[in-house]
């Protein structure tokens, strides 16, 4: 048994699952977008904001936010441990990632409500 | 005349020797040799060379090397698999292994992995008085995992044994993981699975198949790496 502190689910199944549930998430996210862009060839801005402020699109979304973040560091995660070997640069690249995501996920959240 | 390029290295040349490739001129007669036969005769000519060999028929695994950048055992590869017309042929030693000295790799890393599947039957049942018997069905499980040979051309070839060679089995590893996993006689099902549920042991494969690409026994280390993900998440739903 090979233990790593920063593994997000602590083990070696649950990262792999989170990383498959999420992908089925984000696609199936991608899927409502684009199927509601087809449907709408001459799309508004009121249309598009309308759609995009309902609650179960905004629920949808930041759910796929989340998703998109998870499914993110469990790669880099994986990424990191594979090619960066000293400890100080590693953890200082998956601290860099965590902070960049959370930020992007704010960001994210603050444009889904802020409009 | 086929231009042979070998991977040279000599640690005892002296301080700060480095690896470099020689070139040899071997006369096939226009036949469709072995590599391992290939070697033999550039071993005629510079008798300094050094590589791993036995049976010289695929089954003691000893002679696995990268032939013009594809892994497989030089006995039962022919000169017409690996070149196309005109080709020098390229010969280095397993990647991602310290180099012993010339084509000879040191294993240590890859029987460390192999090591720790515990590739033994594990049943504290008294043992009977002939053996323990199977089911024809379950028998018919341990095909395709019981075949392989231990020559580390898979492992090899493997990115992710490169580059964590110390915490992924490795596909060879996680064959013969599988192979007592899929036995019926086993009793240690939870135990190996435990061992492997880390982020490192078997999740580490990206289902790239390159293992499968190079055995030289035509096994399919991926599918059983597959079969233990299985395993693993029926255990925990």
């Amino acid at each position: 048994m090979v233990t790593n502190v920063t593994s997000l689910g602590r083990s070696g199944l649950y990262d792999w699952m989170i990383q498959r549930a999420t992908a089925v998430v984000v696609g199936v996210y991608v899927c409502v977008i684009v199927g509601f862009l087809l449907q709408h060839p001459d799309l508004s801005y009121e249309q598009w904001k309308a759609f995009m402020t309902t609650t179960a699109m905004r629920i949808f979304s930041v759910l796929s936010f989340i998703a998109v973040v998870a499914h993110v560091w469990v790669g880099l995660w994986t990424i990191s441990t594979d090619y960066i070997k000293p400890m100080w640069l590693r953890l200082s690249f998956q601290g860099f990632c965590a902070v960049a995501l959370f930020m992007c996920f704010v960001w994210a959240v603050l444009i889904l409500w802020g409009v | 005349m086929l231009q042979v390029k070998v991977y040279r290295y000599d640690p005892e040349a002296g301080k700060g020797a480095k690896p470099y490739f020689k070139i040899y001129e071997v006369d096939t007669q226009g036949k469709d040799l072995m590599v391992l036969e290939v070697l033999n005769l550039v071993k005629e000519q510079d008798e300094t060379l050094a590589y791993r060999r036995s049976c010289r028929e695929g089954v003691c695994g000893s002679d696995g090397m990268n032939m013009n950048g594809k892994n497989g055992l030089a006995c039962v590869t022919a000169l017409s698999e690996v070149l196309k017309s005109g080709e020098v042929l390229v010969l280095r030693p397993l990647p991602g292994l310290p180099v012993v000295r010339d084509l000879v790799v040191d294993m240590t890393p890859f029987y460390k992995q192999y090591e720790k599947v515990k590739p033994y039957l594990i049943n504290d049942d008294p043992a009977p008085a002939i053996e323990r018997l199977q089911s024809p069905e379950d028998r018919d499980k341990l095909d395709g995992l019981y075949e392989c040979i231990l020559c580390a051309c898979c492992s090899t070839s493997c990115p992710s044994f490169w580059w964590n060679p110390d915490k992924f089995v490795g596909p060879a590893g996680l064959l013969q993981a599988y192979r007592f996993l899929a036995d019926s006689r086993d009793q240690a099902t939870d135990e190996r699975l435990s061992d492997l549920e880390d982020p490192f042991s078997v999740f580490r494969c990206r289902g790239i198949m390159n293992c499968v690409n190079v055995c030289p026994k035509g096994l399919n280390p991926t599918k059983a790496i597959g079969h233990i993900r299985t395993m693993l998440l029926s255990r925990a739903s």
